[in-house]
Protein backbone atom coordinates (compact mmCIF):
# COMPACT_ATOMS: atom_id res chain seq x y z
CA UNK A 1 0.00 0.00 0.00
CA UNK A 2 1.45 3.01 -1.13
CA UNK A 3 0.85 6.62 0.52
CA UNK A 4 -0.28 9.26 -1.86
CA UNK A 5 0.33 12.89 -2.23
CA UNK A 6 -1.22 15.44 -4.90
CA UNK A 7 -0.07 19.37 -5.31
CA UNK A 8 -1.93 21.67 -7.67
CA UNK A 9 0.68 24.24 -9.86
CA UNK A 10 -1.02 27.10 -11.79
CA UNK A 11 0.60 28.35 -14.91
CA UNK A 12 2.66 31.27 -14.08
CA UNK A 13 3.19 30.97 -10.60
CA UNK A 14 7.11 30.71 -10.59
CA UNK A 15 7.50 31.46 -7.20
CA UNK A 16 5.15 28.61 -5.54
CA UNK A 17 7.23 26.06 -7.99
CA UNK A 18 9.25 24.26 -5.05
CA UNK A 19 6.32 23.46 -2.73
CA UNK A 20 5.67 20.23 -4.07
CA UNK A 21 9.36 18.85 -4.32
CA UNK A 22 9.38 20.41 -0.82
CA UNK A 23 7.04 18.46 0.82
CA UNK A 24 8.16 15.27 -1.37
CA UNK A 25 11.86 15.99 0.69
CA UNK A 26 10.31 15.67 3.72
CA UNK A 27 8.28 12.54 3.18
CA UNK A 28 11.47 10.84 1.73
CA UNK A 29 13.86 12.17 4.90
CA UNK A 30 10.97 10.51 7.52
CA UNK A 31 11.06 7.45 5.70
CA UNK A 32 14.95 7.31 6.13
CA UNK A 33 15.54 7.63 2.64
CA UNK A 34 18.90 7.83 1.18
CA UNK A 35 20.04 11.21 0.89
CA UNK A 36 21.63 11.23 -2.51
CA UNK A 37 18.25 9.45 -4.09
CA UNK A 38 16.32 11.93 -2.42
CA UNK A 39 17.97 15.21 -4.11
CA UNK A 40 17.45 13.09 -7.48
CA UNK A 41 13.61 12.97 -6.78
CA UNK A 42 13.87 16.63 -5.40
CA UNK A 43 15.55 18.22 -8.53
CA UNK A 44 13.49 15.94 -10.88
CA UNK A 45 10.20 17.43 -9.30
CA UNK A 46 11.25 20.71 -9.40
CA UNK A 47 12.12 20.69 -12.94
CA UNK A 48 8.91 19.39 -13.51
CA UNK A 49 7.05 22.16 -11.38
CA UNK A 50 8.78 25.31 -13.49
CA UNK A 51 7.99 23.00 -16.89
CA UNK A 52 4.12 23.60 -15.83
CA UNK A 53 4.65 26.80 -14.49
CA UNK A 54 6.33 28.00 -17.32
CA UNK A 55 4.35 26.36 -20.18
CA UNK A 56 1.18 25.28 -18.71
CA UNK A 57 -2.66 27.01 -17.48
CA UNK A 58 -2.43 24.22 -14.88
CA UNK A 59 -1.42 21.43 -13.44
CA UNK A 60 -0.64 19.08 -10.62
CA UNK A 61 1.72 17.09 -8.69
CA UNK A 62 0.65 13.34 -7.96
CA UNK A 63 3.35 11.41 -5.72
CA UNK A 64 3.13 7.81 -5.08
CA UNK A 65 5.43 6.31 -2.06
CA UNK A 66 5.82 2.63 -2.11
CA UNK A 67 7.94 0.49 -0.21
CA UNK A 68 10.83 0.31 -2.86
CA UNK A 69 10.53 3.53 -4.84
CA UNK A 70 8.88 6.82 -5.96
CA UNK A 71 6.24 7.39 -8.55
CA UNK A 72 5.79 10.47 -9.78
CA UNK A 73 3.17 11.73 -12.02
CA UNK A 74 2.81 15.54 -13.14
CA UNK A 75 -0.63 16.43 -15.24
CA UNK A 76 -0.42 19.37 -17.03
CA UNK A 77 -3.35 20.96 -19.49
CA UNK A 78 -1.38 22.75 -21.61
CA UNK A 79 0.22 23.19 -25.25
CA UNK A 80 1.46 19.70 -25.29
CA UNK A 81 4.94 19.00 -26.56
CA UNK A 82 5.19 18.62 -30.49
CA UNK A 83 8.35 16.83 -30.67
CA UNK A 84 9.03 15.07 -27.48
CA UNK A 85 12.90 13.61 -28.69
CA UNK A 86 13.76 17.45 -29.75
CA UNK A 87 12.10 18.62 -25.99
CA UNK A 88 14.58 16.05 -24.80
CA UNK A 89 17.54 17.82 -25.83
CA UNK A 90 19.61 19.28 -23.77
CA UNK A 91 19.33 23.29 -24.72
CA UNK A 92 16.49 23.03 -26.39
CA UNK A 93 13.77 25.22 -25.25
CA UNK A 94 10.30 26.60 -26.51
CA UNK A 95 10.31 29.20 -23.04
CA UNK A 96 9.12 32.54 -23.50
CA UNK A 97 11.31 35.20 -23.75
CA UNK A 98 9.66 36.45 -19.84
CA UNK A 99 9.86 32.73 -18.71
CA UNK A 100 13.56 33.06 -19.67
CA UNK A 101 14.32 36.56 -18.31
CA UNK A 102 13.01 35.64 -15.18
CA UNK A 103 16.02 32.40 -15.20
CA UNK A 104 14.27 29.71 -16.34
CA UNK A 105 13.74 27.84 -19.80
CA UNK A 106 17.16 27.36 -20.37
CA UNK A 107 16.07 23.85 -21.98
CA UNK A 108 17.66 21.50 -19.45
CA UNK A 109 14.53 20.54 -17.92
CA UNK A 110 13.07 17.60 -18.99
CA UNK A 111 16.44 16.03 -19.71
CA UNK A 112 17.23 16.87 -15.99
CA UNK A 113 14.62 14.68 -15.13
CA UNK A 114 15.68 11.75 -17.70
CA UNK A 115 19.11 12.35 -15.66
CA UNK A 116 18.17 12.01 -12.29
CA UNK A 117 15.35 9.33 -12.31
CA UNK A 118 14.77 5.88 -13.39
CA UNK A 119 12.14 5.69 -15.61
CA UNK A 120 11.09 8.51 -17.39
CA UNK A 121 7.59 8.17 -19.90
CA UNK A 122 5.92 11.30 -21.37
CA UNK A 123 2.52 11.25 -22.96
CA UNK A 124 1.24 14.49 -24.67
CA UNK A 125 -1.35 15.54 -27.02
CA UNK A 126 -0.91 18.97 -28.96
CA UNK A 127 -2.98 21.66 -27.22
CA UNK A 128 -4.43 19.66 -24.77
CA UNK A 129 -1.58 18.80 -22.18
CA UNK A 130 1.40 16.37 -21.26
CA UNK A 131 1.83 13.63 -18.85
CA UNK A 132 5.30 12.98 -17.13
CA UNK A 133 5.81 9.30 -15.13
CA UNK A 134 9.29 9.09 -13.80
CA UNK A 135 9.73 6.58 -11.19
CA UNK A 136 12.89 6.76 -8.80
CA UNK A 137 14.38 3.74 -6.83
CA UNK A 138 15.48 4.30 -3.07
CA UNK A 139 18.32 1.87 -3.74
CA UNK B 1 26.87 8.13 20.29
CA UNK B 2 23.64 6.12 20.23
CA UNK B 3 22.16 5.42 23.69
CA UNK B 4 24.08 8.29 25.08
CA UNK B 5 22.83 10.81 27.51
CA UNK B 6 23.01 13.88 25.86
CA UNK B 7 24.10 16.99 28.13
CA UNK B 8 21.86 20.31 27.23
CA UNK B 9 22.38 23.58 29.09
CA UNK B 10 19.01 24.33 28.67
CA UNK B 11 16.60 23.62 32.20
CA UNK B 12 13.46 24.07 33.07
CA UNK B 13 12.41 25.56 36.41
CA UNK B 14 9.11 23.50 36.95
CA UNK B 15 8.18 26.07 39.67
CA UNK B 16 8.24 28.90 37.32
CA UNK B 17 6.68 27.51 34.20
CA UNK B 18 2.98 27.59 33.70
CA UNK B 19 2.95 25.73 30.06
CA UNK B 20 1.93 28.70 28.27
CA UNK B 21 3.62 27.34 25.32
CA UNK B 22 5.06 30.02 23.87
CA UNK B 23 8.28 28.29 24.19
CA UNK B 24 6.75 25.32 22.61
CA UNK B 25 5.61 27.45 19.15
CA UNK B 26 9.00 29.00 18.97
CA UNK B 27 11.33 25.85 19.36
CA UNK B 28 12.62 25.38 15.51
CA UNK B 29 13.38 21.36 16.28
CA UNK B 30 9.55 21.18 17.58
CA UNK B 31 11.42 19.30 20.59
CA UNK B 32 9.30 20.92 23.57
CA UNK B 33 6.01 19.34 24.70
CA UNK B 34 3.55 20.16 27.45
CA UNK B 35 3.58 17.50 30.34
CA UNK B 36 1.68 17.81 33.41
CA UNK B 37 1.51 21.54 32.90
CA UNK B 38 5.24 22.07 32.41
CA UNK B 39 7.25 22.47 29.19
CA UNK B 40 9.49 19.21 28.60
CA UNK B 41 12.40 18.85 26.20
CA UNK B 42 13.33 16.47 23.73
CA UNK B 43 17.53 15.64 24.67
CA UNK B 44 17.61 13.97 21.32
CA UNK B 45 15.57 17.07 19.34
CA UNK B 46 17.04 19.89 21.36
CA UNK B 47 20.14 21.74 19.77
CA UNK B 48 20.65 24.41 22.69
CA UNK B 49 19.57 27.40 20.48
CA UNK B 50 17.98 29.13 23.77
CA UNK B 51 15.23 30.66 21.53
CA UNK B 52 12.94 28.75 24.21
CA UNK B 53 14.73 30.91 27.26
CA UNK B 54 14.41 34.18 25.07
CA UNK B 55 10.51 33.68 24.77
CA UNK B 56 9.81 32.50 28.28
CA UNK B 57 7.51 34.84 29.60
CA UNK B 58 8.32 34.06 33.17
CA UNK B 59 12.23 33.60 32.99
CA UNK B 60 11.46 29.49 33.62
CA UNK B 61 14.32 28.50 31.37
CA UNK B 62 17.36 28.91 32.72
CA UNK B 63 21.28 27.98 32.16
CA UNK B 64 23.55 25.91 34.46
CA UNK B 65 25.38 28.25 36.76
CA UNK B 66 28.72 28.73 36.85
CA UNK B 67 31.63 26.69 38.19
CA UNK B 68 33.59 29.92 39.30
CA UNK B 69 34.17 28.72 42.58
CA UNK B 70 37.15 26.63 41.10
CA UNK B 71 38.99 29.24 40.21
CA UNK B 72 40.29 28.86 43.51
CA UNK B 73 42.17 25.51 42.85
CA UNK B 74 44.72 27.25 40.12
CA UNK B 75 47.64 29.37 40.18
CA UNK B 76 47.24 30.63 36.90
CA UNK B 77 43.13 31.46 36.46
CA UNK B 78 42.74 32.23 32.88
CA UNK B 79 39.43 33.92 32.03
CA UNK B 80 38.29 33.80 28.24
CA UNK B 81 35.67 36.09 26.97
CA UNK B 82 34.32 36.98 23.34
CA UNK B 83 34.54 40.22 22.27
CA UNK B 84 31.11 40.80 22.55
CA UNK B 85 31.36 40.75 26.53
CA UNK B 86 33.20 44.17 25.99
CA UNK B 87 30.37 44.81 23.33
CA UNK B 88 27.15 44.91 25.89
CA UNK B 89 28.94 47.26 28.43
CA UNK B 90 28.01 50.67 28.25
CA UNK B 91 30.43 52.78 26.48
CA UNK B 92 30.88 54.97 29.51
CA UNK B 93 32.90 51.92 31.07
CA UNK B 94 36.19 52.21 29.46
CA UNK B 95 38.09 48.71 28.22
CA UNK B 96 40.97 49.22 30.55
CA UNK B 97 38.04 49.20 33.57
CA UNK B 98 36.27 46.02 32.42
CA UNK B 99 39.66 44.53 32.25
CA UNK B 100 40.55 45.61 35.93
CA UNK B 101 37.34 44.23 37.43
CA UNK B 102 38.11 41.18 35.87
CA UNK B 103 41.05 41.17 37.79
CA UNK B 104 39.61 41.93 41.05
CA UNK B 105 37.40 39.09 40.63
CA UNK B 106 40.40 36.57 40.61
CA UNK B 107 42.12 36.06 37.48
CA UNK B 108 45.15 36.22 37.05
CA UNK B 109 45.27 36.67 33.02
CA UNK B 110 42.71 38.03 30.38
CA UNK B 111 42.64 36.28 26.85
CA UNK B 112 39.53 37.40 24.32
CA UNK B 113 38.97 34.70 22.24
CA UNK B 114 39.22 36.17 19.05
CA UNK B 115 42.96 36.38 19.40
CA UNK B 116 44.70 35.19 17.20
CA UNK B 117 41.92 34.72 14.79
CA UNK B 118 43.91 34.48 12.08
CA UNK B 119 45.37 30.99 13.07
CA UNK B 120 42.30 29.13 12.83
CA UNK B 121 40.76 31.29 9.79
CA UNK B 122 43.90 29.85 8.02
CA UNK B 123 43.11 26.68 9.29
CA UNK B 124 39.22 26.51 8.15
CA UNK B 125 40.75 27.65 5.01
CA UNK B 126 42.70 24.81 4.72
CA UNK B 127 40.24 22.44 5.39
CA UNK B 128 38.20 23.88 2.39
CA UNK B 129 40.61 21.69 0.30
CA UNK B 130 39.57 18.17 1.33
CA UNK B 131 35.69 18.87 0.66
CA UNK B 132 34.47 17.02 -2.23
CA UNK B 133 31.65 19.43 -3.00
CA UNK B 134 29.74 22.18 -1.70
CA UNK B 135 30.32 25.13 0.57
CA UNK B 136 32.51 24.50 3.45
CA UNK B 137 29.96 24.99 6.57
CA UNK B 138 31.36 26.78 9.40
CA UNK B 139 31.97 24.89 12.80
CA UNK B 140 31.82 28.17 14.19
CA UNK B 141 28.11 27.72 15.91
CA UNK B 142 27.19 24.46 18.08
CA UNK B 143 23.84 25.38 18.15
CA UNK B 144 23.72 25.12 13.91
CA UNK B 145 26.22 22.86 14.16
CA UNK B 146 23.69 20.06 16.36
CA UNK B 147 20.76 21.43 13.62
CA UNK B 148 22.88 20.07 11.00
CA UNK B 149 23.71 16.81 12.34
CA UNK B 150 20.05 16.16 13.72
CA UNK B 151 17.94 17.84 10.60
CA UNK B 152 20.10 18.04 7.82
CA UNK B 153 22.00 14.35 7.94
CA UNK B 154 23.70 14.51 4.53
CA UNK B 155 25.18 18.23 5.12
CA UNK B 156 27.55 17.26 8.23
CA UNK B 157 30.28 16.30 5.75
CA UNK B 158 30.26 20.08 4.48
CA UNK B 159 30.85 21.19 8.06
CA UNK B 160 35.14 22.10 8.28
CA UNK B 161 36.73 19.81 11.35
CA UNK B 162 38.04 22.55 12.77
CA UNK B 163 37.26 23.15 16.52
CA UNK B 164 35.62 26.75 17.81
CA UNK B 165 37.16 29.94 18.74
CA UNK B 166 37.33 29.33 22.20
CA UNK B 167 39.40 26.19 22.30
CA UNK B 168 41.86 28.72 19.60
CA UNK B 169 42.39 30.85 22.97
CA UNK B 170 42.32 28.22 25.57
CA UNK B 171 45.46 26.27 23.17
CA UNK B 172 46.76 29.65 22.52
CA UNK B 173 46.79 30.92 26.34
CA UNK B 174 48.22 27.74 27.72
CA UNK B 175 51.21 27.84 25.36
CA UNK B 176 51.81 31.42 26.54
CA UNK B 177 51.92 30.60 30.27
CA UNK B 178 53.88 27.31 29.40
CA UNK B 179 56.33 29.56 27.81
CA UNK B 180 56.29 31.58 31.27
CA UNK B 181 57.01 29.06 32.90
CA UNK B 182 53.87 27.26 34.05
CA UNK B 183 52.68 24.06 34.35
CA UNK B 184 49.90 22.82 32.79
CA UNK B 185 48.11 21.56 35.30
CA UNK B 186 48.35 24.89 37.49
CA UNK B 187 46.63 26.57 34.05
CA UNK B 188 42.57 26.62 35.11
CA UNK B 189 40.79 27.55 31.69
CA UNK B 190 37.18 29.55 32.31
CA UNK B 191 35.25 30.28 29.26
CA UNK B 192 32.61 33.03 29.67
CA UNK B 193 29.76 31.83 27.53
CA UNK B 194 27.15 34.05 25.59
CA UNK B 195 24.80 31.73 25.05
CA UNK B 196 23.43 27.96 25.79
CA UNK B 197 24.66 25.76 22.83
CA UNK B 198 28.58 26.97 23.16
CA UNK B 199 27.77 25.82 27.39
CA UNK B 200 26.40 22.53 26.14
CA UNK B 201 29.25 22.32 23.52
CA UNK B 202 31.79 22.83 26.19
CA UNK B 203 30.39 20.13 28.60
CA UNK B 204 29.68 17.56 25.39
CA UNK B 205 32.08 18.79 22.54
CA UNK B 206 30.23 17.95 19.35
CA UNK B 207 33.48 16.12 17.32
CA UNK B 208 36.06 15.85 19.76
CA UNK B 209 37.07 13.87 22.92
CA UNK B 210 36.69 16.69 25.88
CA UNK B 211 37.29 19.93 26.05
CA UNK B 212 40.31 22.01 26.81
CA UNK B 213 38.25 24.16 29.29
CA UNK B 214 38.25 24.04 33.36
CA UNK B 215 34.47 25.51 33.12
CA UNK B 216 32.13 27.60 31.99
CA UNK B 217 31.06 30.84 32.98
CA UNK B 218 27.65 32.54 32.46
CA UNK B 219 28.03 35.88 30.89
CA UNK B 220 25.02 36.91 32.35
CA UNK B 221 25.82 36.48 35.81
CA UNK B 222 29.45 37.31 34.83
CA UNK B 223 27.91 40.94 33.56
CA UNK B 224 26.01 41.51 37.29
CA UNK B 225 29.72 40.56 38.99
CA UNK B 226 31.68 42.86 36.97
CA UNK B 227 29.08 45.68 37.35
CA UNK B 228 29.82 45.06 41.23
CA UNK B 229 33.56 45.57 41.06
CA UNK B 230 33.57 48.01 37.89
CA UNK B 231 36.20 50.94 39.53
CA UNK B 232 35.91 54.79 39.39
CA UNK B 233 39.25 55.15 37.23
CA UNK B 234 41.96 52.82 35.61
CA UNK B 235 44.60 51.95 38.22
CA UNK B 236 46.52 49.11 36.20
CA UNK B 237 47.31 48.74 32.74
CA UNK B 238 45.85 46.08 31.41
CA UNK B 239 46.63 46.71 27.42
CA UNK B 240 49.36 44.08 27.37
CA UNK B 241 46.35 41.23 27.82
CA UNK B 242 45.03 42.69 24.56
CA UNK B 243 48.21 42.70 22.17
CA UNK B 244 47.33 40.19 19.89
CA UNK B 245 43.78 41.33 19.29
CA UNK B 246 42.57 41.98 15.96
CA UNK B 247 40.18 44.42 13.59
CA UNK B 248 38.77 41.05 12.31
CA UNK B 249 38.76 39.34 15.50
CA UNK B 250 36.63 41.99 17.23
CA UNK B 251 33.86 41.44 14.23
CA UNK B 252 34.17 37.91 14.30
CA UNK B 253 30.99 36.93 16.14
CA UNK B 254 29.05 39.29 14.59
CA UNK B 255 27.21 38.82 11.20
CA UNK B 256 29.56 38.66 7.80
CA UNK B 257 32.72 38.33 10.13
CA UNK B 258 33.72 34.67 9.23
CA UNK B 259 32.16 35.22 5.59
CA UNK B 260 34.78 37.99 5.06
CA UNK B 261 37.74 36.15 5.41
CA UNK B 262 36.88 34.19 2.07
CA UNK B 263 37.17 36.64 -0.67
CA UNK B 264 34.80 35.59 -3.31
CA UNK B 265 31.68 33.28 -3.16
CA UNK B 266 30.89 33.32 0.61
CA UNK B 267 27.33 33.83 2.49
CA UNK B 268 26.41 34.69 6.56
CA UNK B 269 22.91 34.11 7.79
CA UNK B 270 21.35 34.56 10.91
CA UNK B 271 19.26 33.29 13.25
CA UNK B 272 17.93 29.75 13.55
CA UNK B 273 14.31 30.03 11.75
CA UNK B 274 16.68 32.12 8.38
CA UNK B 275 19.11 29.19 8.54
CA UNK B 276 16.46 26.10 8.47
CA UNK B 277 14.86 27.66 5.14
CA UNK B 278 18.61 28.14 3.78
CA UNK B 279 19.66 24.74 4.53
CA UNK B 280 16.32 23.34 3.08
CA UNK B 281 17.38 25.34 -0.23
CA UNK B 282 21.27 24.00 -0.09
CA UNK B 283 20.05 20.32 0.43
CA UNK B 284 17.82 20.59 -3.16
CA UNK B 285 20.65 22.52 -4.51
CA UNK B 286 18.66 25.77 -5.26
CA UNK B 287 21.26 28.18 -4.34
CA UNK B 288 24.38 29.71 -6.36
CA UNK B 289 27.50 27.66 -6.08
CA UNK B 290 29.47 28.59 -2.47
CA UNK B 291 32.58 28.30 -1.48
CA UNK B 292 31.39 29.36 2.46
CA UNK B 293 28.88 29.61 4.33
CA UNK B 294 28.82 31.20 7.74
CA UNK B 295 25.63 30.38 9.86
CA UNK B 296 24.77 31.49 13.33
CA UNK B 297 21.97 30.91 15.39
CA UNK B 298 21.33 34.43 16.77
CA UNK B 299 20.16 37.20 15.22
CA UNK B 300 22.99 39.75 14.60
CA UNK B 301 25.30 36.46 15.23
CA UNK B 302 26.75 36.45 19.10
CA UNK B 303 25.82 40.10 19.96
CA UNK B 304 21.81 38.54 19.83
CA UNK B 305 23.67 36.00 22.44
CA UNK B 306 20.88 34.53 25.06
CA UNK B 307 23.25 35.35 27.92
CA UNK B 308 24.02 38.65 26.92
CA UNK B 309 22.57 41.33 28.59
CA UNK B 310 21.31 44.94 26.52
CA UNK B 311 20.23 45.33 22.92
CA UNK B 312 22.16 43.45 20.24
CA UNK B 313 22.76 46.17 18.26
CA UNK B 314 23.61 48.73 20.85
CA UNK B 315 26.28 45.83 21.35
CA UNK B 316 27.45 45.29 17.36
CA UNK B 317 27.86 49.26 17.01
CA UNK B 318 30.55 49.34 19.87
CA UNK B 319 32.03 45.99 18.52
CA UNK B 320 32.09 47.85 15.37
CA UNK B 321 33.78 51.16 16.95
CA UNK B 322 36.36 49.60 19.05
CA UNK B 323 37.04 47.16 15.94
CA UNK B 324 38.34 50.38 14.37
CA UNK B 325 41.12 51.27 17.21
CA UNK B 326 42.31 47.53 16.78
CA UNK B 327 44.91 46.81 14.19
CA UNK B 328 44.20 44.44 11.34
CA UNK B 329 44.82 40.27 12.28
CA UNK B 330 47.72 39.87 9.68
CA UNK B 331 49.91 43.19 11.28
CA UNK B 332 49.55 40.53 14.53
CA UNK B 333 52.51 38.35 15.23
CA UNK B 334 52.60 36.83 18.33
CA UNK B 335 56.03 35.42 19.30
CA UNK B 336 57.07 32.65 20.75
CA UNK B 337 54.50 30.66 20.67
CA UNK B 338 54.59 28.76 17.18
CA UNK B 339 51.44 28.66 15.15
CA UNK B 340 52.05 25.56 14.06
CA UNK B 341 51.71 24.03 17.64
CA UNK B 342 48.62 25.72 18.27
CA UNK B 343 46.97 24.99 14.84
CA UNK B 344 47.40 21.45 15.55
CA UNK B 345 45.47 21.11 18.19
CA UNK B 346 42.46 22.89 16.19
CA UNK B 347 41.73 20.01 13.93
CA UNK B 348 38.57 18.09 15.33
CA UNK B 349 36.84 15.10 13.78
CA UNK B 350 34.40 15.24 11.48
CA UNK B 351 31.18 15.71 12.71
CA UNK B 352 29.09 12.83 12.47
CA UNK B 353 25.19 13.12 11.51
CA UNK B 354 22.51 11.92 13.88
CA UNK B 355 18.87 12.19 12.15
CA UNK B 356 16.71 12.36 15.02
CA UNK B 357 13.23 13.22 12.47
CA UNK B 358 13.29 9.84 10.70
CA UNK B 359 9.57 8.07 11.33
CA UNK B 360 11.10 4.37 11.66
CA UNK B 361 14.53 2.31 10.98
CA UNK B 362 12.27 -0.11 8.84
CA UNK B 363 11.01 1.58 5.86
CA UNK B 364 7.53 -0.65 5.86
CA UNK B 365 7.17 0.51 9.18
CA UNK B 366 8.24 4.22 8.23
CA UNK B 367 5.76 4.11 5.33
CA UNK B 368 2.80 2.92 7.54
CA UNK B 369 3.36 5.91 9.93
CA UNK B 370 3.43 8.77 7.46
CA UNK B 371 0.36 7.42 6.17
CA UNK B 372 -1.62 7.24 9.44
CA UNK B 373 0.00 10.75 10.52
CA UNK B 374 -1.54 11.83 7.08
CA UNK B 375 -4.82 10.21 7.79
CA UNK B 376 -5.03 11.49 11.55
CA UNK B 377 -3.82 15.03 9.97
CA UNK B 378 -8.20 14.58 8.00
CA UNK B 379 -9.21 14.27 11.07
CA UNK B 380 -7.23 17.29 13.51
CA UNK B 381 -8.94 20.78 13.29
CA UNK B 382 -5.60 22.10 11.46
CA UNK B 383 -5.23 25.60 13.46
CA UNK B 384 -2.36 24.81 15.38
CA UNK B 385 -3.62 25.97 18.54
CA UNK B 386 -1.46 23.62 21.20
CA UNK B 387 -3.93 22.71 23.21
CA UNK B 388 -3.24 19.15 23.12
CA UNK B 389 0.27 19.61 24.36
CA UNK B 390 2.19 19.70 21.20
CA UNK B 391 3.34 22.58 19.24
CA UNK B 392 1.20 22.16 16.01
CA UNK B 393 -1.80 19.40 14.68
CA UNK B 394 1.24 17.49 12.55
CA UNK B 395 3.62 17.41 15.42
CA UNK B 396 0.57 15.60 17.64
CA UNK B 397 -0.46 13.10 14.69
CA UNK B 398 3.62 12.29 14.53
CA UNK B 399 3.10 12.10 18.63
CA UNK B 400 0.65 9.67 18.17
CA UNK B 401 1.91 7.40 15.65
CA UNK B 402 4.61 7.22 17.56
CA UNK B 403 2.87 5.80 20.68
CA UNK B 404 3.61 9.22 22.89
CA UNK B 405 0.07 10.94 22.22
CA UNK B 406 -3.39 9.79 21.96
CA UNK B 407 -6.02 11.08 19.64
CA UNK B 408 -8.23 12.21 22.48
CA UNK B 409 -5.24 14.39 23.20
CA UNK B 410 -7.00 17.15 20.61
CA UNK B 411 -9.57 19.17 22.84
CA UNK B 412 -11.31 19.22 19.04
CA UNK B 413 -11.95 15.68 18.78
CA UNK B 414 -12.41 15.06 22.31
CA UNK B 415 -15.68 17.40 22.63
CA UNK B 416 -16.51 15.43 19.17
CA UNK B 417 -16.17 12.09 21.25
CA UNK B 418 -18.26 13.70 24.56
CA UNK B 419 -21.01 14.42 21.94
CA UNK B 420 -20.38 11.18 20.09
CA UNK B 421 -20.56 9.10 23.38
CA UNK B 422 -17.15 7.15 22.78
CA UNK B 423 -15.57 9.22 25.86
CA UNK B 424 -16.90 9.98 29.15
CA UNK B 425 -16.80 13.37 30.25
CA UNK B 426 -14.74 12.77 33.10
CA UNK B 427 -11.91 10.54 31.78
CA UNK B 428 -12.18 13.31 29.32
CA UNK B 429 -11.03 16.05 32.06
CA UNK B 430 -8.36 13.62 33.87
CA UNK B 431 -6.88 13.21 29.85
CA UNK B 432 -6.70 16.81 30.15
CA UNK B 433 -4.89 17.33 33.67
CA UNK B 434 -2.68 14.77 32.38
CA UNK B 435 -1.27 17.52 29.46
CA UNK B 436 -2.19 21.10 31.64
CA UNK B 437 -1.41 19.68 35.13
CA UNK B 438 -4.70 20.05 37.99
CA UNK B 439 -4.22 23.47 38.83
CA UNK B 440 -5.07 24.46 35.31
CA UNK B 441 -8.39 24.11 36.11
CA UNK B 442 -8.79 26.28 39.26
CA UNK B 443 -10.16 29.82 39.38
CA UNK B 444 -6.82 31.63 40.23
CA UNK B 445 -7.00 35.43 40.20
CA UNK B 446 -3.01 35.39 40.16
CA UNK B 447 -2.37 33.04 37.64
CA UNK B 448 0.23 34.30 35.09
CA UNK B 449 -0.05 34.24 31.67
CA UNK B 450 -3.08 35.59 29.46
CA UNK B 451 -2.86 39.20 31.02
CA UNK B 452 -1.04 41.39 28.15
CA UNK B 453 1.73 39.09 27.98
CA UNK B 454 4.23 39.75 25.85
CA UNK B 455 3.75 43.28 25.19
Amino acid sequence: MALELVFQIEGGDFSNAGKASSQIKKVLKQLNIDTRIIKRVVVAVYEAEVNVAAHAHRGQVKALFGETEVEVVVTDQGPGIENIEQAMQPGYSTASKEVREMGFGAGMGLSNIAKNTDNLHIESEVGKGTILTFRCNYS
Amino acid sequence: MKGKTKYHALKVDTEKCFGCTHCMKICPTEAIRIVDGVATIDQYRCVDCGNCLRACPVDAFYVEQNQLSHIEDFKYRVVLFPSVFIGQFSEIYSEGRIYEALLRLGFTHIFEVEQPALWLMESIKESSQELAEGPLISSFCPAIVRLIQSKYPSLTRNIAPRKAPHDLAAHFAIEQLKMQGANESEIGIFYVSPCSAKMAAVNQPVAEKESIVTGVINMKDLYNRIMRLLPANETTDTSGFRQYLSREGILWSLPRGEASWFKKRSMAIDGIHNVVKFLERLENDEVPKLDFLELKSCNQGCAGGILLTGNRFLTVERLQKRALRYPKASQINPEGVRKETVQKKLISDNVEPRPVFVLDQDRTRALEKMKKINNILCHLPGIDCAGCGAPNCHALAEDIVQGKARMTDCIFLQNKFIKELKVKPDKACANLERIWGKKRFEADCNKKGGRNEGF
